[in-house]
């Protein structure tokens, strides 16, 4: 007992240990305060100015992009580029644009639906098989999708589904990770609720439609994001079983103009930024729950 | 008829899916064993039973073993690197009263959903050598000679990893940013009372709590660098560039299956693949002790 510091007797009384105001203390916070926000700043400066590049480099000529010394920002800046990618005169970029949107938004809907239905199914039902069916889909989770890729491909092949969104769309909706992801959402909404229904007489779809969707709003808005970010941005896969230019969604597209010699590399920049301005969108729309509920299932318990 | 159908009704809120996850995955895993026994070349060509003939193949295929490699490379600059700048940074954005948090949590995510068909575009003239951001804006003012970065060999992989460093860093530290809110003030606030010191506090109070999302970062970090593939493809080539620097695993798998039409070999390199992943995931939730607290 012999140091008994001043904080053991009263807390308020502040010591060299702790950090909140002594004469000292206070030159040494803002010190603190500044260090902290010039770490962040210069992590944002590193985050952002490949972005800012990118639009820059897209209104800029071959032999402004590759020239010495180099600038950071465009001094004759064009729209050339744009107007050459949009003009379909190298891919058809707005076409391979639409593709991509058609593709994301129906294997969104379709996974949404089916991963509501069994979040259901397990949240808030008993039936024979359960426990092994969930266990089953934990366990495999760890495997890569690589495995399935030359045997998908081959089955594509034989069902004549290459070069044809249905490829990518109905095993795009299968997610293992949608099913948890829902169930953990659904889990937690009062049975009391869906008993009172079936006493009205509500049929057990109807009960599903009607309280169940409605009321897990928010976890679909998270899986809609998600899901749609991982469809917009998917190369691997579409690069494999889309054949034609025309199908081609716009990664692929991208890929093969960037293959290409004697593009301007402006062009790809360009149709690189304005590939990105829906996934912006999208995030900036969806944000806060995307932020919020980016661990469900994961960490929390 | 009205308790038949009750036990019917979950049956047919699953079915959709397990029936998809059957056609889709469960038999395209078992299939892709049974084809990675045979060798076959070309999509209509016969299938030759070859037994185990093509994973001991693999493992003296050189360029097998440089995709393992520099795939393993990239895994380990994520987990060394992109992990601890992750909670660096989660750190610095739970600090209490920290102004614009929305704003840096937010800007830091971007990266992130950004396309890595996108990103890779862009770092192309990042790592560009003559008129790249990198040289030209931060090594040549520092003083340093221009890197070489997607053109020597020894250069590629670490370009790469920086590519990694770029994009994965804010989504780690959201995740740890969750876990830091789990760590209850009270009990750093009386262990700083009994005098421990920040580092204490730190290493004795907020790591261990930190457990399961390290145990969660690092088996996202684990898995995302084994599947690696659009970014480094578009850098260098999907055929891995000067002396095979920038291939890996997944790339080598595509080039094999879907370029040269080895449909056997390529399906041993996805078995192998997925076994890697699975024996490092194991092998880092017991070394993280994530079930030792359950």
């Amino acid at each position: 007992m012999a140091d008994i510091t001043p904080a053991q007797i009263n807390p308020n009384i502040p010591t060299a240990t702790d950090l909140p105001v002594t004469s000292t203390g206070l030159f040494r916070r803002r010190v603190e305060w500044a260090l902290i926000y010039a770490a962040l700043l210069a992590f944002g400066v590193v985050v952002g100015a490949p972005f800012l590049y990118m639009i820059t480099g897209s209104l800029k000529t071959n032999g402004e992009l590759f020239s010495y010394p180099l600038n950071f920002f465009a001094q004759n800046p064009t729209m050339e580029n744009y107007n050459r990618l949009l003009s379909g005169a190298e891919i058809p970029f707005i076409q391979q644009f639409m593709n991509s949107i058609l593709v994301a938004v129906s294997q969104t809907l379709l996974a949404l639906l089916i991963s509501s239905m069994v979040g259901w199914g397990f949240a808030k039902f008993e039936f024979f098989g359960k426990r092994f069916l969930f266990i089953f889909l934990l366990a495999t989770l760890a495997l890569p999708f690589q495995i399935t890729l030359v045997p998908l491909f081959l089955m594509m092949f034989q069902i004549g589904w290459l070069d044809n969104y249905l490829a990518i769309i109905i095993p795009g909706s299968i997610s293992a990770f949608g099913v948890f992801f829902m169930r953990q959402s659904m889990v937690t909404l009062p049975d009391e609720l869906l008993d009172a229904a079936r006493i009205d007489g509500a049929s057990e779809w109807g009960i599903f439609w009607r309280i169940g969707i409605p009321l897990s709003r928010g976890a679909l808005s998270v899986l809609a994001v998600l899901t749609y970010l991982g469809a917009w941005n998917d190369y691997l896969w579409p690069l494999i079983v889309l054949r034609s230019s025309e199908k081609f969604t716009y990664p692929v597209g991208l890929a093969t103009l960037n293959g290409l010699y004697k593009v301007e590399y402006g062009m790809i920049l360009g149709g690189a930024f304005i590939a990105t301005l829906p996934v912006v969108l999208i995030f900036i729309a969806g944000r806060k729950q995307l932020l919020d509920n980016l661990t469900i299932g994961a960490v929390k318990r | 008829m009205y308790r038949w159908r009750r036990k019917l009704t979950p049956y047919l809120f699953i079915s959709p899916f397990f029936i998809g996850y059957a056609i889709f995955f469960v038999v395209p895993v078992i299939w892709s064993l049974n084809l990675s026994l045979y060798r076959q070349t070309g999509l209509n060509a016969e299938a030759r039973f070859v037994g185990l003939e093509n994973y001991s193949r693999l493992l003296e295929d050189d360029t097998f073993i440089k995709s393992v490699t520099n795939t393993t490379q990239y895994a380990l600059g994520s987990i060394f690197i992109i992990v601890p700048l992750a909670l660096g940074l989660a750190l610095l954005l739970t600090i209490p009263n920290l102004r614009f948090r929305e704003f840096f949590r937010l800007f830091f995510f971007t990266p992130n959903i950004t396309s890595g068909i996108v990103v890779g575009i862009i770092f192309r003239l990042v790592f560009e050598e003559q008129y790249g951001l990198l040289n030209n804006f931060v090594i040549q003012p520092l003083g340093g000679e221009p890197v070489r970065w997607l053109r020597d060999q020894q250069w590629v992989m670490p370009s790469v990893i920086l590519l990694g460093v770029w994009r994965y860093t804010g989504i780690n530290a959201l995740y740890f940013m969750v876990g830091l809110q789990n760590v209850s003030p009270e009990l750093k606030e009386a262990a700083r009372v009994d005098g421990a010191n920040r580092w204490a506090v730190f290493r004795f109070i907020t790591m261990p709590m930190l457990r399961p999302v390290l145990a969660f970062v690092l088996t996202f970090a684990i898995i995302g660098s084994y599947n690696l593939f659009a970014e480094p493809a578009i850098l260098v080539g999907a055929e891995g560039g000067p002396g095979n620097a920038g291939l890996t695993i997944t790339m080598y798998l595509y080039t094999q299956g879907f370029r040269s039409l080895k449909l056997g070999y390529a399906a041993a390199i996805g078995y192998t693949l997925a076994i890697i992943i699975v024996v490092l995931t194991v092998l880092q939730l017991v070394l993280t002790r994530v079930f030792r607290e359950d």
